[in-house]
């Protein structure tokens, strides 16, 4: 069980450790940044799967069906768009052409 | 019950290794050295996360569950690899807006389920529900502002009052929900009053501030996803929103700061509502002929050049880097000066140049480059414009007065490309075009460029 005190601790430390790995980012890399940590929140998919697992009632299906749905979008669609920038950072050493 | 135990552990330690990877690779992707590797490593423990979860006990529906996931995956994978790299940031909110409609499905499924959470759990239940559908509809909207489908923003006035009854509503509502378990009536209207929030709290926000608001909303989903990792007690959530919540929190404080405007600002204020009379500016902009630029550069020795959005549009990325390399050939010191804010949001010029194949070492930032615009020679500005208007230094009347710029106006020489004499996205004329060593050369950027890699060529 995740409770109580344990449940704050995680929040603060985890809250500590986003704040440290954006502290030092230069400038050039915000945008690949925040599309990376969009598609990190994508985690949300996982949830939405235990979401619809145990719905019952037809309500329940229809917005687990959708939750799992926007779920799996932000996940592959934040992927795809970061890689495809990320691919692109090459330095002068890298390239022959 | 053992097997469910130690089923129960391979999920627990499958997340743990999850939430490992994302940290390292969010870390990793935080160095344009080591980006690339970071987001496979995340990717690595997303995929993880989601296979253990169909191990997850006491479910069913999964074969609306593949369906579901089918769909929306192949939807996104689709349209990801088609975007164009120019809108990137309306893609960005769109994907980030189906992440909070998800955090607000997985918030109404569980209080429609009746469950008594708690007292603790039932609100996070119910904020990261509301937090969720406000980041769902505002991404909405912001998508469709950057994306030209709605071209206008709305304002009248009480507008702030409205929002604030609005957010005074939805929150009173969340606080009766969290007593009252699974009264689907008064579910249903909250969400509702949540998704209405989200709208007219973007609808105001001006084009311009909409990459802060993006990055906001980002953070914002983040955190509702941390709310309802507590709710399902799902650790790989927790950390993973948390993580997210604060650092997109800080970058949208960094973004902001780039902009020269506070967050409040940002989403409070309407930018130009109090533009003050601009001082006229003395002296006229002087055109100039490609064939002059072409020698200027091709014998000069130190160039900088300055793109903005404007380069981005005209599609003229690639020729500007040949025609840099051209000047590299020849010996001419080259460099891409870039302003925190040039393109849409902080970054992306960054990579529309690396789309084009100009490597990051000769990228610089406006703090590493601003100082040797003294010793240009040539400073190439290709549309941009408020970013390098010396009246932020000088003209406190000017409503961009107190934004960092880059020293294009400290170069022996600006060489300003530029389609005609308008003023820019802002409105503000420029003094920087009326400078004594300014030359403007009227056209299309990319064809302009096309020119000059030609006139550099022929000499």
């Amino acid at each position: 069980m995740i409770d109580g005190f344990i449940a704050l601790y995680i929040f603060m430390l985890a809250a500590f450790v986003g704040h440290e790995i954006i502290g030092r980012v230069p400038s050039i890399l915000h945008t690949p940044l925040m599309s990376g940590s969009n598609f990190v929140h994508g985690i949300v998919l996982v949830g939405a799967m235990v979401a619809l697992g145990r719905a019952d009632t037809t309500m329940e299906l229809v917005i687990g069906f959708i939750g799992v749905f926007l779920g799996a979008g932000n996940a592959v669609g934040g992927y795809v768009v970061t890689e495809r920038m990320l691919e692109m950072f090459k330095s002068s050493k890298e390239k022959s052409s | 019950m053992s097997e469910f135990v130690s089923m129960r552990s391979v999920i627990e330690a499958s997340y743990f290794i999850a939430a490992i990877l994302f940290i390292f690779g969010l870390k990793r992707m935080s160095s344009p050295v080591t980006a690339r590797g970071g987001i496979i490593w995340a990717g690595a423990g997303m995929v993880v996360a989601t296979l253990v979860t169909f191990l997850y006990p006491g479910m069913g529906n999964y074969a609306l569950m593949m369906v579901a996931i089918f769909i929306g995956g192949v939807l996104a994978w689709v349209s990801g690899k088609k975007v164009a790299m120019t809108d990137m940031p309306q893609m960005i909110a769109l994907y980030n807006g189906m992440g909070g409609g998800a955090a607000a499905a997985i918030a109404a499924v569980e209080l429609l389920g009746g469950e008594d959470h708690g007292l603790v759990f039932g609100t996070l239940a119910v904020l990261g529900g509301m937090i969720g559908a406000v980041s769902f509809s505002g991404s909405l909207i912001a998508f469709a502002k950057l994306q030209g489908l709605m071209r206008s923003t709305f304002r009248f006035g009480g507008q702030q009052l409205l929002n604030i009854l609005l957010l005074a509503a939805t929150v009173g509502l969340a606080g009766i929900i969290v007593f009252q378990h699974g009264d689907i009536n008064l579910i249903v209207v909250f969400f509702l009053l949540a998704l209405i929030l989200g709208v007219t709290m973007t609808l105001p926000i001006g084009g311009a501030d909409m990459p802060v608001v993006i990055s906001l909303y980002n953070a914002l989903t983040g955190l509702a996803v941390a709310f309802e990792g507590f709710v399902l007690q799902n650790a790989a959530m927790i950390i993973a929103g948390t993580v997210v919540g604060a650092a997109g929190t800080l970058l949208t404080q960094l973004m902001a700061t780039a902009m020269n405007r506070s967050l409040a600002n940002v989403l409070f204020s309407r930018f130009g509502d109090e533009v003050g009379e601009a001082s006229d500016i003395a002296g006229s902009m002087k055109p100039i002929e490609a064939p002059d630029v072409g020698v200027m550069m091709a014998f000069a020795d130190k160039v900088l050049i300055v793109p903005g959005y404007g380069m981005a549009v005209a599609q003229a990325q690639h020729k500007v880097w040949e025609l840099a390399q051209l000047l590299i050939s020849r010996g001419v010191d080259v460099k891409f000066a870039i302003h925190p804010v040039a393109g849409r949001m902080p970054g992306h010029m960054n990579v529309l140049l690396a789309e084009a194949g100009v490597p990051y070492d000769i990228i610089y930032d406006q703090d590493e480059i601003n100082a040797e615009f003294a010793t240009a020679d040539v400073a190439l500005v290709i549309g941009a414009n408020d970013v390098v208007n010396p009246a932020a230094r000088t003209d406190p009347a000017s409503p961009i007065y107190g934004m960092p710029i880059l020293n294009a106006d400290h170069a022996k020489n600006v060489i300003v490309i530029k389609r005609g004499q308008g003023v820019g996205f802002s409105g503000i004329e420029n003094a920087l075009f009326f400078l004594d060593q300014t030359r403007m050369l009227y056209g299309d950027g990319q064809a302009m460029a096309s020119q000059l890699i030609q006139e550099v060529k022929s000499i």
